[in-house]
């Protein structure tokens, strides 16, 4: 379980969350909408370590990921990520790519390694792209590699920040098409996304961020078609 | 326009030559090492926030960049001299080109570094490696692929410049022409054989650098 308990963060004078509790259950798929610079990309980061807080808890699996002694590179080991700019490693192939932190994170054996990539690429639909430079692909091709790239740390958990949103709209129906995949599979999964069919669809549950706080969360369906607070009205009501 | 070419005594004396073009290449690619560690030194020095070191790696690059290399040769032989620090002339003329190297190598290799986007060191950081492993695996690998051209470029750089040797009477290719042809007065043979040497010695370099190039990088980038 992720659990997010009046998680405050500021850059230099600007409070970015403002008090973020949530708790997503193992199996669960969160998505979290709103507007730009609510906060939604800095609260995955802070639940990655990637960066710190100012207050408040984030526990994943009852360990505390902000407490000193917590070893944060193998914490992170159990939360895979995926980013807005896919992030291929330009220098090896698709299967390098995804094989590399398996074999000098987990250090597997060099076979090993290559079997769970070729097999988390074929998961995505990559499997005849072993060969081929990232470089050399489209960037729905490149962010399903990221999505290969994470799983085949085999984590268990996912975070995604708005994964499709830097895709030609033309790709962006594969790569939703992926994590649809992992979410039937019973993958765990924090999406932020500005694809609201999706979060209605694929969610359990969506949470809807305001300057730094959570106005509304709640079962997915109704959030995004019958929302209570005002705010997420008016938020629903302008990027549809 | 009666001059009358006289290639023997050239000939007779290539075992001489080829000794210096030896010390040549010898000479350029020590002061391409240790350039290159220095350089990384500056290069990190310049990136970080201690003013101290970031002062003297910014003097230290400027001072390299914009005086010419003779000077700097100068003034490690007679400079150094004059304080009563006696470098041979190879060491003189070694270390000028370190100072010379270290100053536009740290420069190269800052700006390989920062062209590497930081979402590439989150990306790696977000699949459990060290800041080591992303350090080694992600981030140097791609950096010098960036920056090998310019480091092959630096070094045919110093194999040319290597020929200031001449004027503190260090017995490089340069000053071992210089050598013969005065005791020989064949100045234009022995100078057309010198550049012939130094011709081959910068394509052999360029040549042996794109074939490593390709067995380094594979990859397109
Ligand atoms: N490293 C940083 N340093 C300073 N300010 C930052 C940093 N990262 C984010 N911010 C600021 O924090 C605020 C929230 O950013 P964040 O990226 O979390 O928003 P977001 O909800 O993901 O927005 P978007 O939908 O545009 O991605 C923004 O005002 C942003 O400028
Ligand atoms: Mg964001």
């Amino acid at each position: 379980m992720i659990s997010v308990q009046n998680v405050h963060k500021s850059f230099g004078d600007l409070e970015v969350l403002k008090g973020v509790s949530l708790d997503v259950n193992k199996g669960e798929v969160l998505s979290v909408i709103g507007g730009s610079g609510s906060g939604k990309s800095t609260l995955l980061y802070c639940i990655n370590a990637i960066e710190s807080i100012n207050k408040g808890t984030i526990l994943v699996d009852d360990v505390n990921v902000h407490a000193k002694v917590t070893n944060k590179d193998k914490l992170r080991q159990k939360l895979g990520m995926v980013f807005q700019q896919w992030n291929s490693f330009p220098h090896m192939t698709v299967l390098e790519n995804a094989a590399l932190a398996p074999r000098i994170v987990k250090k597997m054996s060099k076979e090993e390694a290559i079997e769970i990539a070729r097999k988390e690429l074929e998961h995505v639909g990559l499997g005849d792209k072993l060969d081929v430079y990232p470089t050399k692909m489209s960037g729905g091709q490149q962010q399903r590699l990221a999505i290969a790239r994470a799983l085949a740390m085999k984590p268990d958990y996912m975070l995604l920040d708005e994964v499709t949103s830097a895709l030609d709209p033309e790709l962006v129906g594969e790569v939703l098409d992926t994590l649809r995949l992992l979410a039937e599979e019973g993958m765990t999964m924090i999406c932020v996304t500005h694809e609201m069919g999706f979060a209605r669809d694929v969610s359990d549950r969506v949470a809807y961020f305001h300057q730094g706080v959570i106005a509304e969360i709640g079962e997915a369906r109704q959030v995004i078609t019958d929302p209570q607070n005002p705010l997420t009205q008016k938020f629903l009501s302008k990027v549809r | 326009m009666d001059y009358r070419f006289h290639w023997n005594v050239v000939f007779q004396n290539m075992p001489e030559l080829l000794s210096g073009a030896f010390v040549t290449l010898h000479v350029s690619v020590l002061a391409m090492l240790l350039g290159i560690v220095i350089a990384i030194l500056l290069a990190i020095a310049k990136m970080n926030n201690t003013k101290f070191f970031c002062h003297v790696a910014t003097v230290w690059v400027e001072i390299a960049r914009n005086t010419p290399a003779l000077f700097q040769i100068y003034m490690a032989y007679f400079g150094l001299g004059a304080l009563g620090i006696h470098l041979s002339p190879y060491a003189a003329v070694l270390s000028a080109l370190v100072f010379i190297n270290a100053g536009y190598l740290a420069e190269t290799f800052r700006g390989g570094f920062q062209s590497i986007p930081s979402t590439q060191y989150s990306a790696s950081k977000s699949l459990g490696m060290t800041s080591f492993q992303s350090y080694w695996h992600i981030i140097l690998p791609q950096m010098l692929r960036r920056i090998y051209h310019p480091m092959t470029n630096q070094l045919v750089w110093s194999i040319l410049m290597s020929s200031l040797g001449i004027l503190v009477g260090m017995s490089e290719l340069s000053g071992t022409t210089q050598r013969l042809q005065s005791l020989s007065f064949r100045t234009l043979e022995f100078f057309i054989v010198a550049a012939v040497m130094y011709y081959i010695l910068t394509k052999l370099v360029l040549f042996g650098s794109s074939l490593l190039s390709r067995r380094l990088f594979r990859g397109e980038i």
